[in-house]
């Protein structure tokens, strides 16, 4: 096998719902490459909206920093009510419904548009706390996670923030937020790879079939975790056939699991032979990403 | 007075919808006049900030009143400062709510009735569309 430790592969783990187990895989392929790698590893919990890698791994943070957005003030003795900024919001942070102006800071995602347009400087931008990135380690395993503050409806800041975060020479995995909204592009964005996780059921393939869609649409290459294998039916299987994605692995749908899970424990820990399957899809990714940036240098 | 309808479509005879910022259609009318005029609503397909941006659409149409079901606590502090009186809308087309405003029969709606984001979950798409 071509490995190379120093390929500093992102690889973000996503799926079209949640409870499919998506965490699981993550911060199990975390552990997975750090057990082949020792201190290579590093997950970024990219959740921040409902975090909990934390709760799976257990790690050690210590230190903490706070995520800020640039938001608009308005002088209202200023604001002649032209409405200007209202129409250059593109997400309706800014009203001005008559004589009154309103500002919804947890809609602003603090792009500055409003007072770049405003005729009269009626507004400043001031700075506000949107959420926290904390970070530490998971035993050797770099650890990142975000939260977005309650009450604020944008997490781009924030996924931004910890994305920031992603270490170059590390190999570095992205629990993606569930679904296929923003959040989740946002995400799986600049990855060189996706694993897609989904449940072998007709609603677990519609949400793959869209969150297929969106790795096409962002241009990130994608792959296929099974979990709870044997529990539904081979629609999942069909599709990825016909689509052409690669099933990575198979998680059969085992009670052992399942319990494990719930009382806050990796599949890796619970039955250690999936370090090794786990290990062995990685490798096939770092071959797979590679031969795709070979096939592009050539063509 | 101007009087904005969420509304399935852009008529008279339109059938009210219940949510405000989800809704597909205002429609506008002028109590005095009698004029009726249909407006989209681009934020029906919007992700969050849709109420905020119906109140904008309402409130540039001139409206001073708002007949609708559910909406959130944006578009409602919107509409409240900008002095915009929101009604309850029961179930019927556009003109009976209108009729009914101005005959008194209509609440006022006194505070948010809808959670951020649920305008689409809440009431989805109604078997009674059209
Ligand atoms: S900073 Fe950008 S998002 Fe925030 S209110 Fe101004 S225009 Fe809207
Ligand atoms: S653009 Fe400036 S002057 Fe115009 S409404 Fe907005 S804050 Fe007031």
């Amino acid at each position: 096998m071509s490995v190379d430790p120093n390929g500093q592969l992102t690889i973000a783990i996503a799926a079209g719902k949640g409870g499919t187990g998506k965490t699981l895989v993550a911060t199990s392929l975390a552990i997975a490459i750090d057990a082949h790698y020792p201190g290579c590893a590093q997950i970024i919990d990219c959740d921040v909206e409902e975090p909990n890698a934390h709760l799976l791994m257990q790690p050690e943070l210590t230190a903490q920093a706070p995520v800020e957005v640039l938001v608009p003030e308005v002088d209202l003795d200023t604001c002649t009510r032209c409405g200007a900024c209202a129409r250059a919001c593109q997400f309706s942070a800014i009203a001005v419904i008559r004589q009154a102006v309103l500002t919804f800071h947890g809609l602003c995602a603090g792009c500055g548009a409003c007072a770049y347009v405003c005729p009269v400087d009626a507004i400043t931008e001031v700075t506000r706390r949107v959420g926290t990135v904390k970070s530490g380690s998971a035993g050797e395993i770099d650890f990142v996670t975000g939260t977005l503050n309650v009450g604020d409806q944008r997490a781009t800041p924030v996924t931004k923030a910890v994305k920031d975060r992603i270490r170059d020479d590390l190999i570095t995995i992205l629990d993606a937020p569930p679904g296929t909204a923003c959040p989740m592009q946002e995400t799986v964005e600049g990855s060189d790879y996706c694993i897609l996780v989904t449940e072998p059921t007709p609603f677990g393939l519609s949400n793959l079939q869209d969150a297929v869609e969106t790795c096409r649409r962002i241009g990130v290459p994608c792959g296929v975790i099974i979990n709870r294998d044997g529990s539904g039916n081979d629609g999942v299987e069909r599709y990825c056939a016909q689509e052409g994605i690669e099933v990575l692995l198979r998680v059969p749908q085992d009670r052992r699991i399942a319990e494990a899970y719930s009382r806050g424990e990796t599949l890796v820990a619970t039955m250690p032979q999936w370090r090794d399957e786990l290990a062995t899809v990685y490798y096939h990714i770092t071959d797979m990403v590679a031969a795709q940036a070979t096939g592009e240098g050539v063509s | 007075m101007k009087v904005a309808v969420s509304s399935r479509g852009t008529e008279r005879m339109s059938v009210v919808d219940p949510r405000f910022g989800r809704a597909p259609y205002f429609v506008i009318v002028d109590t005095e006049s009698d004029e009726v005029e249909g407006i989209e609503n681009p934020g029906a397909l919007a992700g969050t900030g849709a109420g905020v941006a119906a109140a904008q659409l309402i409130a540039d149409a001139g409206a001073e009143a708002v007949i609708t079901s559910a909406l959130g606590p944006h578009a409602w502090a919107a509409l409240k400062s900008g002095g915009i009186q929101v009604y309850d809308a029961g179930r019927g087309t556009v003109d009976a709510m209108v009729k009914l405003l101005l005959q008194g029969g209509l609440t006022p709606i006194e505070e948010p009735n809808a959670d951020l984001k649920a305008g689409a979950a809440r009431f989805g798409q109604s078997p009674d569309a059209k």
